[in-house]
């Protein structure tokens, strides 16, 4: 334990931790929409994350930006997002229709399903391992294997309050995160395909008999959940600079982590859930050491599930609210 | 040059299999042979080379391999009176494929001796093979320490190991950086963090603070180990562990406004970390390594020599451990030069052996390891990774 530590390092840590969990929060988003609806644990989730960071690596690598900062820097996260978002999306409604609706329709149980998630998630990592970077990037065959980089962004601090101190980065990250999850909640909330899935979410059969496509609903659905992940992908992407086929698999879990936390199913529960995961981590790596980090936030998702099984918000608001 | 690559292992496949076959008719005939004293006579042996040549890490030995095969080469080209045929062995850095290949390479093959394995823990499960079957070997770059108190009698490395490494590196950031504070981060796994521990042990008694940290090799964001380094300020940062890592760790922490030298070892000499942390933030960026890449021929005149040589017949610069490659390629040669074709003769002629090698003066102990135990500091310069000098006197600007 290191107090000291603890709190000298509690404003860059506080920082860190919400810039991390933005990314997290926007990842949950997805699996907790999909559980929404489906009552299914989108595995592949996290790689249709992973397809997004390819999709902004090359977007600025067609754009051959070599330094971008100030309102540059905001263009290429709206271009890189806008990118990633469409491919994202396209990608999480092809795995829809590929490796789920197959199922769905025979009427295959829930388990079955799981399985085919995870399938879905090792097919994605392999294909763009061994194949698709190879092709689009032009890597060898051991390169497409290795993490790619491109560097790009020119960094500077652009909140400086003493011991607060954001760089623009950070802060492109957060407030684009914030905003994308204001839009969802707009859509779901004021919208009739919004409606559509709130009311699939809480009784699909009903839903049914009052009208509701349900594929088209479960489609929307994918496809929401995708351009999140996309969006989500382009922020990582603008502040780690890295693609790699296999970023998904932790951050994943971690996303995962983050949705049952605030209550899977539960859309601002994702939110706070993102948030409050990224700053655990932070928070216990400074007091414990960055070893420790990963069993901190899991330790509190352990404390958290044994108090409040539904999570922080539960899974009840997204019932009574959708 | 990638392609080129790719081309010249699939060359090798077929190589290979070719061998394979012409293994299973030889296995036939010489189904009556004893197999004890192997080596094969007449005039021709064979030395074996093992590693990962296939897999992640085949970075770290593709270039051993190729100033091995540079070594046999010219000495073929001599016309001597017992040629030496090279084979390798891809284990992909596997201890279990390690342990098949080289039952093969002793029972099949009846190589004489091995170059390899490369990695430490493929050694551990191939080396007792071999020891059993009084086959010697000299491994350019495993360099884990307690590979040298197993007892082995067969076995020897052309390269330092992580403790001399660490205390290389512990030296030099006294001497050289007259570092206060050090910072050690590790990826965790027992390489890396032995590596980085030790170099914390070896400062510490000289009243240098030091703190350490670990991170994920599998995650991004390494920004609550860069709060702690900022916060600390520590002269050196060392970290311990693979070239992808320590980009990762580096360029977070330039970003973060770090100031002082940031150093690692050999597993992270490769220019991976260069891509990794981004050009600029790399620059100064040190690294330690038992190994020595010389293409300027700054410690000996053969080194140059050699590194021309490796660049006319590959095409690309004299990498990690392509020195050591070629230096245990030159240990076999040298004792079959001397007439000894047979495992136990070579084994008892490596203990006499003493040469200057294109890279350090290559002398054995009586466990196997180098007599002269250097180690070499290499600073990041442009896209490039030159020599700085010997941990014992390199200087940085």
């Amino acid at each position: 334990m290191a107090f000291d530590d603890f709190i000298n390092q509690f404003w860059p840590s506080t920082v860190d931790g919400l810039a991390l969990g933005a990314i997290y929060a926007l990842v949950a988003l997805g699996y907790t929409m999909v559980y929404g609806v489906l009552r299914l644990i989108n595995f592949a989730h996290a790689d249709i994350f992973m397809v997004g960071t390819f999709a902004a690596l090359w977007t600025v690598q067609t754009l051959g930006v070599n330094s971008a900062g100030g309102l540059g820097l905001i263009g290429l996260a709206v271009l890189m997002s806008v990118v990633a978002g469409l491919v994202s999306g396209g990608g999480a409604m092809l795995l829809e229709v590929l490796a789920y609706r197959p199922l769905r329709k025979k009427g295959a149980s829930r388990l079955a399903a799981l399985i085919s998630a995870i399938g879905a998630s090792i097919l994605i990592q392999q294909l763009f391992g061994t194949v698709i970077i190879r092709w689009v990037f032009g890597t060898s065959k051991e390169g497409g294997k290795l993490p790619l980089n491109e560097h790009f962004v020119d960094r500077s601090t652009v909140i400086d309050l003493g011991p607060i101190e954001v760089s623009n980065d950070k802060l492109i990250v957060f407030v684009g995160a914030v905003l994308m999850m204001v839009a969802l909640d707009q859509f779901v909330n004021r919208t009739k395909l919004g409606r559509g899935i709130r009311s699939t979410a809480q009784d699909p059969e009903t839903a049914v008999l009052m009208g509701v496509n349900i594929d088209r609903v479960v489609s929307v659905t994918f496809l929401v959940g995708g351009v999140m992940a996309g969006v989500a992908a382009a922020l990582y992407f603008l502040r780690f600079e890295q693609a790699w086929y296999l970023t998904g698999f932790l951050l994943g879990i971690k996303a995962f982590t983050a949705a049952v936390l605030g209550g899977i199913g539960n859309l601002r529960g994702a939110l706070v859930g993102g948030f409050s995961l990224g700053l655990f981590e932070m928070y216990g790596a400074s007091l414990f050491g960055s070893q420790w980090r990963d069993v901190v936030a899991f330790s509190v998702l352990i404390l958290v599930l044994m108090f409040r099984p539904t999570g922080i918000l539960g899974e009840s608001l997204q019932r009574a609210r959708a | 040059m990638e392609r080129l690559g790719t081309l010249r292992r699939n060359k090798m496949r077929v190589t290979v299999a070719a061998a394979a076959s012409a293994v299973l008719a030889l296995g036939l005939v010489a189904c009556s042979d004893d197999g004890g004293s192997g080596g094969g006579g007449g005039d021709e042996v064979t030395i074996g080379f093992m590693g990962d040549l296939t897999g992640e890490n085949s970075g770290l030995v593709i270039p051993p391999k190729q100033g091995a095969e540079l070594a046999f080469e010219q000495y073929n080209a001599t016309n001597p009176k017992v040629k030496i045929k090279f084979k390798t062995y891809d284990s992909q850095g596997k201890p279990e494929q390690a342990t098949t290949l080289v039952q093969g390479a002793i029972k099949q093959d009846k190589i004489a001796g091995l170059i390899g394995p490369a990695f430490s823990g493929e050694s551990q499960s191939a080396n007792p093979i071999l020891d059993e079957a009084k086959v010697p070997s000299v491994t350019p770059s495993a360099t884990q320490i307690t590979l040298a108190e197993k007892g082995w009698k067969y076995w020897h490395r052309v390269v330092a190991d992580d403790a001399v490494q660490s205390a290389g590196v512990g030296e030099f950031a006294l001497r050289a950086l007259k570092a206060k504070k050090v910072f050690t981060v590790s990826d965790n796994q027992e390489y890396g963090k032995g590596l980085a521990d030790n170099v914390g042990n070896a400062v510490k008694p000289k009243g240098v603070q030091v703190q350490s940290d670990a991170v994920d090799d599998k995650a991004t964001d390494y920004s609550s180990t860069v709060n702690k380094i900022v916060q600390f300020k520590p002269e050196l940062v060392y970290f311990g562990g693979y070239y992808a890592v320590a980009g990762r760790l580096f360029k977070q922490l330039k970003e973060a406004g770090y100031t002082g030298k940031m150093m690692s070892g050999d597993g992270s000499l490769a220019t991976g970390l260069i891509e990794g942390a981004g050009e600029k933030n790399a620059q100064g960026a040190l690294l330690s390594c038992g190994c020595l890449i010389d293409a300027e021929g700054k410690t000996n005149e053969k080194a140059k020599k050699f590194a021309t040589d490796y660049k006319t017949k590959f095409g690309s610069e004299v990498a990690i451990y392509s020195t050591e490659g070629f230096d245990a390629a030159t240990a076999f040669i040298e004792a079959v030069k001397a007439g000894k074709t047979s495992t136990e003769d070579i084994n008892t002629f490596l203990k006499t052996l003493s040469f200057q090698g294109v890279g350090k003066p290559i002398k054995f102990d009586d466990k196997g390891e180098l007599a002269a135990q250097d180690i070499f500091v290499y600073e990041v310069k442009g896209n490039k990774l030159p020599l700085l000098g010997s941990s014992k006197d390199a200087q940085v600007s």
